[in-house]
């Protein structure tokens, strides 16, 4: 299978393990009573576009609403994109039929942010973990199940015996942990994790964290890694992308971003992070932004961004930007910088 | 009658120069697994205008501390066993229900995590600040309006006149937030709760309610209590800092002082789990292994005891006290000495 996939690719997008162009998903609005017909159009993602490389993660940061999740979703084709493409070592995945998509879904597995919500009440931590290698046929028989099941656990940092218990009986951060353990079940070399600590607490929060760095040393893995906390964002990623209804606005390495962050909302944005440091925080420049993000059925024209920022001008109304490379693939939306 | 009560209480207990001073306080809670003490001998103060950070992880207590100081604590299952919570002299915990309705919402503001369940979803925004000026003020009508929308204009709300007559459902999170604001503030209380306030908020509204709440407090001489998990927040608000975990306050002092010298190793361990926005990339998060201990099993000794990398014999027999080591700086470690040198090097290395 995996020979027979790899032949067709282009030698340019070898490097990209994943790679999204354009990407846009649409959710039409219906109005009418009795002859309901589209009259409008949230644009929850409009235009995403970003590679990422094996074994690298790029945290992918926004407000709520900002199309952060539905872009993970779309790429997993959890969601119907629009316009745009998605390859996957390669492969266009948004025309693949259901069955032609299966062999993909145990390689690109998601972590949720909910660990109460997103695991089954009624099966125990064996099957929850155990169930997607019935369903991919990857360990065989019911021993060569249970004997994975139990390393996997172990892997997570959990003891085997618990194999037994059901989600109620855990706490938040092994709820997580068994999340975990079931997207690596499918042996994955791309997990998409939405918002995985937002959830926990910092105490717990820290220990994931070094989890899911550690699996992606081990395993070699690509994270695109969601979450509206930029200082979380910011240390497990190696590039960062700052989407805002449905756009990114700037993408740069870690570093890049947080020294020289070039973008308006990407600076309102940083200054909006407190520090956890008295004395640093004293002498750190405040950027306030004004009123609430517009609603993405009806965005602003020309720089979505322009009713909160504090640079715009007439021609923000008119020019949509482009991102634009400012050097060291540093790429902003903004046509100020 | 009332005379006398206020002048036994003030022989009773030495007159405070706080504006509230909680001492000793218990409340503990009924469950099928016997009383959880969610509130453990708690001792703390807020001065006049001052601003103080009560910070730990979820069931550490914090919420349940705010509760009892306003009186709030769910009965039957809730009481508070034991502890005084002085306002401006006057024991909380010795005025009748109907005289605290007249304090929650007078001198005590509060504002909570979730303003879309703290408001009435059938009364408009308008109504529901009215009837906190009638109750306290005993402003009505026409004044009552014109109050409420001077404050709905003071906390940022676009076009106040035409949001006094909304409904909760028509303003979006940020704006709720600010209407609840206007609620609390409305009649010029001394102190105001934060509990979670801007969690559930986005961080750049979150930035806006903070500075507008820092503004506020500034300009009516409001002091803040603020509830909440993250330490960024208290850092960037708070003056003085109260740490809790498993019911107890296990370090208290100024905020340069916790963040920058702690003391006790579940502070430090809290600092250094955090995710920096500053922090050079990549760098190991130092995590606290285990996990957050259930109220109701609680080990013998110091509760952090069994998380805690710098634990000694003594800890795990007796419950250590809050010991000062400067003027207004406590910690309750047995080890604590020990800890302050050791994290001291480090940060020199």
């Amino acid at each position: 299978m995996t020979s027979l996939l790899t032949q067709d690719i282009p030698n340019e997008v070898q490097e990209a393990r994943l790679s999204v162009r354009d990407l846009r998903v649409h959710f039409p609005i219906n109005t009418g009573f009795f002859v309901r017909r589209q009259t409008a159009a949230v644009k929850a993602v409009d235009g995403v576009s970003f590679d990422i490389s094996p074994g690298e993660t790029l945290g992918l940061v926004g407000e709520s609403g900002s199309g952060k999740t539905t872009t993970g979703r779309a790429i997993l084709q959890l969601e119907r994109s629009t316009a745009g493409s998605v390859r996957f070592r390669g492969v266009e995945l948004t025309d693949l039929s259901a069955k032609r998509m299966r062999p993909f879904r145990s390689e690109m597995q998601i972590i949720f942010q909910d660990p109460y919500g997103s695991l089954n009440p009624r099966m125990n931590a064996g099957r929850i973990i155990g169930e997607p290698l019935i369903v991919h046929e990857l360990a065989g028989n019911k021993d060569g199940r249970r004997d994975r099941v139990a390393e996997l656990l172990e892997r997570v940092g959990m003891n085997p015996a618990m194999m037994g218990r059901y989600p109620h009986e855990f706490s938040g951060g092994q709820r997580q942990r068994i999340g975990i353990a079931r997207a690596l079940a499918g042996e994955p070399s791309f997990i998409v994790c939405d918002e995985p600590v937002s959830a926990l607490d910092v105490s717990i929060q820290a220990q994931i964290l070094n989890l899911l760095s550690d699996l992606q040393s081990e395993f070699n893995i690509s994270y695109l890694f969601i979450a509206h906390d930029l200082s979380v964002v910011r240390h497990i990623s190696d590039r960062v992308a700052v989407m805002y209804l449905g756009k990114i606005m700037e993408t740069a390495s870690s570093a890049d971003l947080y020294e020289n962050p070039m973008h308006p909302y990407t600076r309102a944005l940083m200054s909006a992070v407190p520090i956890p440091d008295p004395i640093l925080e004293r002498r750190r420049e405040r950027i306030v932004l004004a009123g609430d993000m517009p609603s993405p059925a009806n965005p602003p024209s020309g720089c979505v961004f322009r009713t909160r920022c504090p640079i715009a001008t007439d021609e923000c109304a008119e020019v949509v930007p482009h991102l634009t490379d400012h050097g060291n693939r540093h790429q902003v939306a903004c046509i100020k910088v | 009658m009332v005379d006398q009560n206020s002048i036994q209480i003030s022989n009773s207990s030495a007159r405070s120069e706080h504006l509230l001073d909680v001492r000793e306080l218990s409340t503990r809670f009924a469950t099928p697994d016997g009383y959880v003490q969610a509130v453990d001998n708690v001792s703390f103060y807020v001065d006049e205008g001052e601003t103080l950070g009560l910070v730990g992880e979820s069931g550490c207590g914090k919420s349940v501390t705010s509760l009892s100081v306003m009186g709030l604590v769910p009965s039957p299952a809730g009481e508070i066993v034991s502890g005084s919570v002085m306002l401006q002299g006057r024991d909380l915990r010795l005025v009748p229900d109907s005289e605290m309705r007249k304090v929650r919402g007078g001198e005590i503001g509060m504002i909570f995590q979730e303003p879309m369940t703290s408001l009435n979803p059938v009364l408009t925004i308008g109504r529901q600040i009215t009837e906190a000026l009638e109750i306290h003020l005993s402003l009505k009508g026409h004044a009552a309006r014109e109050r409420a929308v001077e404050m709905l204009a003071r906390v940022g709300l676009p076009d106040p006149g035409k949001r006094f007559d909304d409904y909760p459902h028509q303003l979006s999170g940020g704006q709720l937030q600010r209407a609840m604001i206007a609620m609390a503030i409305c009649c010029n209380p001394r102190l105001l709760i934060a509990d979670e306030a801007t969690t559930a908020l986005d961080v750049t509204i979150q930035a806006q309610i903070l500075e507008l709440l820092q503004s506020l407090c500034e300009e009516f001489r409001m002091a803040l209590l603020i509830i909440t998990h993250n330490l960024g927040v208290v850092a960037r608000y708070a003056q003085r800092v109260a740490v809790m975990y498993a019911g107890k306050i296990i370090e208290v002092g100024t905020a340069d002082e916790i963040y920058s010298a702690p003391r006790h190793p579940y502070t430090n361990g809290l600092l250094s789990s955090v995710p920096r926005l500053d922090a050079t990339h990549h760098t190991r998060l130092k995590s606290i292994q285990g996990e957050i201990p259930d109220l109701a099993h609680l080990p013998a000794g110091c509760s952090f005891a069994p998380r805690c990398g710098w634990v000694v014999d003594a800890c795990r027999v007796e419950v250590p006290e809050l010991q000062p080591s400067a003027s207004h700086h406590m910690t309750s470690c047995w080890e604590q000495d020990r800890v302050a040198r050791e994290l001291s090097g480090q940060s020199r290395e």
